[in-house]
This record gives C-alpha cells, structure tokens and sequence, in this order.
C-alpha cells in the first residue's frame, strides 16, 4: 500500500505513545519530550488531531486537559473497543478518507490491527514521533486562511451536528434558523490557493477529480473566455470558510462546466445543488447550452448523481472515462428558502 | 406496506419540504416541493436499491423516473418485473 495523499488526520494512542506511562498504572504519566510542540505545529499547518486509546475516558480526558492538549483532539476515541473501531469512527465523524490519516502507537499489535483493517491508513512506530513534521505527507503544500482555521471549524461543526440532533421540530425551521449566507464570487488572486487546495482535497463532490495549479487557475481568472467562481457558506455558528468552486468555458453557444466541486463539510446544506442552479440560471439566462464535464473516480458517484438528479444527460460518453452531460435548461429548481444568496448579477434570480 | 407507501414515507422524512405542511399527491413533482440536493438524491438511489434489491443503472437515473411517488413506483415495477 502506498501512502502518499496529503495527511489530513493524526490518531495518536496515549499511553506511552503521547505520554511515558500507563494512566491506569501510575498517577504520574509525563509527555514524550517535544510532543506538544509538534502537535501545535502540524495544528497550525491544517493538520488535525484525534485519538484511539484504550483507557478511562474520563480520566485521559483529564489528564489531556491537564497538559492543555484537549483542545487539540477532534471525536476522541477513548475506550476499550479496537483501534480500528476507533478509527473507523473517526473516519465517519470527520468524513476524510482512510487514506489520509496517520495513526501513531507504540505497540506493533495495534498497528498491524489497524492496518489489516484499514491498508490505507498508514501507521507509525511512536518511537519515531519527533520525525512527523518533517514527512512528506505531513508537509501540506498549501497554507491559508481555511487550513489555519481547519480545527475551529470543525469545533463549529460539532456544535451545529449537535444542536441539529437536539432540534426537534421540522428540518427547514431548523435550517432557517440557521441564518446560512452563500456567497458566490468570481474568483480572484487572493482565493487561488484556497481553489488550488480545494481541488487536491475534495473527492466526493467532484465532478472530474482533476487538480488545478495556482498557475493554470491563475491564467483561467484573465481569461476572457473562462469564469472561476468561488463560493462562501457562513451561518450564526461561523463560516464554513471557501468551500465550492466553478470552472466554466464560455464558448459561442454554450456554457461549459470544466469542473464543479463542493466541500463534503456543507453536503447537508444543499451547497452543491445552489451552485449548480446558479450556473443553470445563467447560462439559460444568456441563452446558451450548458455542458458539463464528468470523469468517475472511485470516490465521487454523488457527484453522477447530482449531475443526473439535476436533469443533466450524457451526450457522449467515450467509454474510457470522458463524459460530457448536456443540461436542456427546462427544469430549473427554485433556490431554498432558508439560505440568502449572494452572487453577480443579482437582478437575475428566480427568474423562472 | 406496499412499494407506494415506502416510497411516500422515505420522501416525507427525507426530502426537506418549502412548506413542510403541505399535502403532497402521487403524482406532484417532488422537485417542486423540495430543495432536492446530493445528499437527497443519494440517499434516495441507495433506498431504492437496497430495499427493492436492484441496482439502477446510469441509464435510468433520469429526473423523469425519479421526480414523482408514481413515477419512482413505475420504476421500480418495471425492475422487479425485469428480474422475474
């Protein structure tokens, strides 16, 4: 199994992998010399932090607060299941695939454990944990204002699936107490290295699986024949920072999606399907066709599916993987209620 | 129940309504009555599929067999009659 995607997740065990000791054995548990700062580090670079230990839950929580490490440390699993169990929640609760998490333990047990369960999650020896900054895949090309704020973020989420779950009346009251604003721009230089990470991060909701480099997004942005657009979703819990991206080819009769994606953070909120109406509008607002590109990976059949849910149809399929749907613009869905929107061009909305 | 209140119940939980008190016909195009999103319309092909045992193919997955009760029920018919 090669492991070379981006890390965007760190298990750590506890017990003489984070800290010198056995909790359950000696009051006196002590950290491995020079861990917290490697913890805040790769923190810092968008890397997050969860846990798979078997211990008290209370009483490694304790003493996680104790260190003032708790913070650090999305959905810990703390308890005396497997490890694999463990990761596999994590997995579910953070929604990043098993190829970008790295799991850290001292005992060759769990990691051989995990790693039969779970090939593509790569384990580390804790011995080498002063090395982890200094791998590759713990080196994330990019840093900006989304990476900086990755865990706050994900702290936000928390709150909201909570609070969803503690709501009890009707979803949409729900949604609209949320306050949710979606913000559609044309992109500029400044979100170009967001849109870069965007397209090297985003699996599920991609229409092409293709990445993009600064440079090539660069050019598209002076084209006068292309549209970047980026988009925005903030609610009363905070912002879920530049989650979606556009690429469209103006050509003389069509409008032409190159590619289409959305961050799997805002699938509930319907960002993906808003986008999308937003470009069917224009384009039928301009009197054009639209196509749309589309290549099956592994990962991103939601994607087929929202094109197709969308009243999208293959006008050709090459058979090796090169779709392009064509979108005859007569079934328009009208935006939700419970989300503003603000996009260029206002004066075109729900024109239908 | 029979395929038409599965279908009926599944969207009455799932689809987020404009006008969540709003009666819905078999025949109303669900489109209309709700935000259909990606998670809905995904969630809506694996129920299909898992609960009737049939896998719909890309060919099939048109707005059209998917956008009314009465349309999702003809689909489904149509499958389980293709198996038998």
């Amino acid at each position: 199994m090669d492991h070379t995607k981006e890390v965007k997740c760190v298990v750590w065990d506890l017990d003489n992998t984070l800290w010198n000791g056995t909790l359950l054995e000696a009051d006196t548990v002590t950290l491995k010399p020079g861990i917290k700062e490697i913890i805040i580090e790769l923190d810092r670079r968008g890397i997050l932090h969860s846990v798979a230990s078997k211990n008290n839950y209370d009483d490694a929580l304790k003493k996680l607060k104790d260190f003032e490490l708790d913070q650090y440390f999305l959905y810990p699993e703390i308890h005396w299941n497997s490890k694999s169990s463990a990761i596999g929640n994590i997995q579910k609760n953070l929604n990043i695939g098993f190829d970008t998490i790295l799991f850290v333990d001292d005992q060759p047990f769990e990691r051989d454990e995990v790693a039969t369960v779970f090939p593509d999650v790569e384990t580390v020896d804790a011995n080498f944990y002063a090395d982890l900054p200094y791998q590759k895949r713990l080196q994330p090309k990019f840093s900006t204002e989304d990476s900086l704020r990755r865990r706050m973020m994900y702290l936000e989420d928390m709150t909201r699936t909570r609070d969803e779950a503690a709501y009890t009346g009707p979803k949409d009251e729900f949604l609209a107490s949320l306050n949710m604003v979606f913000t559609i721009t044309e992109a500029r230089e400044e979100d170009l290295q967001r849109a870069e990470e965007l397209t090297v991060r985003t699996n599920q909701l991609n229409a092409t699986g293709r990445t993009y480099s600064y440079d090539e997004l660069m050019a598209y942005t002076h084209s006068a024949d292309h549209r970047l657009y980026v988009c925005e979703l903030s609610d009363r819990y905070g912002s879920y920072g530049k989650i979606g991206l556009a690429l469209v080819e103006l050509t003389t009769d069509a409008w032409h999606l190159k590619m289409l994606l959305m961050s799997c953070r805002v699938l509930s909120r319907s960002a993906g399907s808003i986008l999308m109406t937003y470009i069917m509008q224009q384009a039928r607002h301009e009197g054009k066709r639209l196509l749309a590109d589309f290549r099956p990976t592994d990962r991103n059949k939601m994607m087929y599916v929202t094109y197709r849910f969308a009243n999208f149809r293959e006008l050709s399929n090459d058979g090796d993987g090169n779709i392009v749907f064509e979108n005859d613009l007569t079934q328009l869905q009208q935006f939700p209620p419970y989300i503003t929107l603000h996009y260029p061009e206002m004066l075109y909305r729900n024109d239908r | 129940m029979d395929h038409k209140a599965k279908i009926r119940a599944f969207i009455d939980s799932n689809l987020v309504a404009f006008d969540d008190d709003a009666e819905f016909s078999d025949s109303d195009n669900i489109f209309q009555m709700g935000y259909v999103n990606s998670l809905f319309a995904m969630k809506l092909l694996n129920y299909v599929e898992k609960e009737f045992g049939f896998k719909v193919e890309n060919d099939e997955m048109d707005i059209r067999n998917f956008n009314s009760v009465n349309n999702i029920v003809q689909l489904i018919d149509r499958k389980l009659a293709a198996v038998k």
